[in-house]
């Protein structure tokens, strides 16, 4: 619908009055305000080494794997995370799990993550359907090589290891099992594909 | 050492004790007095203005950071006192980069004018007590009848450090500030020495000296800024510009030109570049407290009658003071007010503060030839600054468009 000529409002600049003109109030304003930040010595600085930063509860820092309740590795190799992963830095190869541990039927041989690669983006743990891969709020994170911003398997562990105790970086399943993903039996062995919701498009006028 | 030299310097009421203490310096030394005195008074000053310019940077970081809410640099030494130190050995240390396509011998040459033109300037700005009869002098050339045409004609030039640095650098964005640099220095030195006549014609001499003394034997109402408010404004504005200091900076404005005229320099050359620019903002601070706020002159503390020792640092203070207060102004202006537009810069030189420091000159010629009373200066100024403001008054155009049923309602609601 075109905008009626009754609903807008011409808005024109307010005329700048004689004393106005000579800038002399804008300066004095100017530096009215200046001095009154520059005396009160209020400061948003936070140091750093000495101050941490107040983060916001949904920070994206870096990665771990998680540990189910037998202190086993969550993941089940499912590729979802690898997929969805934007910048490509998470690379897994998957082994046979189903002899050793009945629960599932994969599980990663290695799992690497290169965190120089990765864009923080936080996509890896909105596709995990077991919440194997979280991001912690480990923000800091820092190296000398290369190799060494390279994650492997082990290092993601140690990792949760390290941060599940934090409570900033809880565990964000509290379920005590596997995802739905894991749970064969209990789902329907085949459905089919639901459709998307049928919204009818905005029609080019 | 003979503490005998030294009593001279300690005896009660000389007006002479710091001269004294230079002469014996100059014995020590075995130079003879008339070389001796002023090499030494270049050295302390030098070493000064060069130790100040890099605590200047260290107080405009410090005030930038407060008036933004920020801590400033506090890392190096207490409260990032030792910050200036470690600027300088990064500029001593870096790599000296002189790229292949650039003019070498201009380009190496530029940043020493800039350097050379600004500190030449001081040679006849007065750092201290002043007398006009046989008392020593804290100016390293005293005397010189043509102190004022001697400072502006060496200040202007360090334009020229600017456009060779521009132009040698054989750079769209140098050769851009260079010009911008040279159109505004050109344009702005007319206002400047324009105010700075009233002054002259006021003191009847062009020698800063006589110009202090003039000021101080009128006491606090002698001072200049209190005759000539306009002058005093025009001179600061444009000695603003003529420092490349924000709101005038367009020569490096850093959102259209890199860096300007030192977009190629690096290191110590670019070190040399930033230093003449905080000795400029020193010449024109001194400039500023010696021509209109009276000098080393202050009521009651630092009057001329007073004579000794303790005075001569009383008098020190004084200046420094207010030129430090002018310095922590210049700051503020910096980080309050944004940048000029090209075409303002040039309408501000050109249409506002040409023409009101050609009338007040005027002004001021009558006043002195008519012999009227030095009370219609201020007046004069003030109708002056009105009529400008009048002229400049412009009502906003009438609209073109209808008046719209929104706008009635709008207009009915008030």
């Amino acid at each position: 619908m075109p905008i009626q000529e009754k609903d807008v409002v011409w808005i024109e600049e307010p005329e700048l009055s004689f004393w106005e003109q000579t800038f002399l109030p804008a300066v004095a304003g100017g530096l009215k305000v200046a001095m009154k930040h520059t005396i009160d010595q209020h400061s948003v600085t936070q140091q750093f080494p000495e101050e941490k930063p107040d983060l916001p509860l949904n920070y994206r820092g870096v990665h771990r794997l998680n540990r189910d309740e037998q202190g086993r590795v969550r993941c089940v190799a499912c590729m979802m995370c690898a997929t969805a992963c934007p910048a490509h830095c998470i690379s897994i190869v998957a082994e046979d799990a189903s002899k050793d541990w009945p629960d599932r039927d994969k599980r990663p041989q290695s799992f690497v993550l290169d965190e120089l690669r990765c864009i923080f983006c936080g996509m890896c743990e909105e596709a995990c359907p077991c919440d194997a891969i979280e991001l912690t709020s480990i923000y800091d994170l820092t190296g000398q090589s290369r190799a060494q911003m390279t994650f492997d398997k082990d290092k993601l562990l140690s990792i949760y290891d390290q941060t599940k105790d934090n409570p900033r970086d809880p565990i964000r399943t509290h379920r005590g099992r596997l995802g739905c993903a894991s749970e064969l039996e209990q789902q329907p062995l085949s459905a089919s594909a639901s459709k998307p919701p049928d919204a009818p498009r905005a029609k080019k006028s | 050492m003979n503490s005998m030299n030294f009593s001279p310097l300690l005896a009660e009421g000389s007006s002479d004790a710091v001269e004294n203490l230079l002469h014996w310096l100059c014995g020590l030394v075995g130079i003879p007095v008339q070389v001796g005195v002023p090499l030494i008074l270049i050295l302390a000053t030098l070493g000064t203005i060069l130790g100040a310019c890099s605590y200047a940077i260290w107080l405009e970081r410090k005030l930038s950071a407060w008036i933004q809410d920020r801590k400033g640099p506090n890392r190096v030494g207490w409260a990032g006192l030792l910050q200036p130190i470690a600027d300088g050995a990064k500029f001593l240390l870096k790599e000296d980069i002189i790229p292949a396509h650039v003019d070498k011998v201009l380009f190496v040459i530029a940043p020493t004018i800039s350097v050379f033109t600004t500190m030449l300037a001081l040679a006849v700005v007065p750092l201290g007590p002043t007398t006009l009869g046989e008392g020593f002098n804290f100016i390293i050339a005293p005397k010189i009848d043509i102190g004022i045409v001697f400072l502006f004609s060496v200040t202007s030039l360090a334009v020229y450090g600017i456009i060779l640095g521009g132009w040698s650098s054989n750079n769209k964005y140098s050769a851009l500030g260079g010009l911008r640099s040279s159109a505004q220095v050109v344009s702005y030195e007319i206002p400047l020495g324009m105010s700075v006549i009233g002054i002259a014609l006021m003191a009847g001499s062009l020698n800063l000296e006589t110009v202090i003394d003039a000021q101080a034997q009128g006491g606090l109402f002698g001072w200049n800024i209190w005759y000539q408010p306009l002058a005093a404004g025009i001179f600061f504005l444009a000695a603003l510009a003529e420092s490349n200091r924000l709101p005038f900076d367009l020569p490096e404005c850093e959102q259209e030109l890199i860096g300007g005229y030192h977009t190629e320099y690096s290191a110590l050359k670019f070190g040399m570049f930033f230093l003449g620019e905080y000795t400029h903002v020193f010449t024109v601070s001194f400039l500023c407290s010696v021509l209109f706020l009276g000098g080393w002159h202050f009521p009651f503390i630092a009057e001329p009658a007073s004579v000794g020792l303790l005075a001569t640092v009383l008098k020190i203070g004084v200046l420094l003071s207010k030129v430090f207060c002018v310095i922590v102004l210049i700051i503020l202006l910096r980080w309050c007010l944004p940048r000029f537009r090209f075409d303002q810069l040039m309408g501000l030189c050109w249409k506002t503060l040409i023409p009101l420091s050609l009338a007040n000159m005027v002004c001021v010629m009558i006043v002195r030839e008519f012999e009227l009373s030095w009370f219609w200066l201020p007046v004069s100024s003030l109708l002056l600054f009105c009529t400008a403001g009048y002229l400049g008054f412009r009502p906003a155009a009438p609209r073109a468009r209808p008046v719209t049923h929104a706008e009635q309602l709008i207009a009915s609601h008030h």
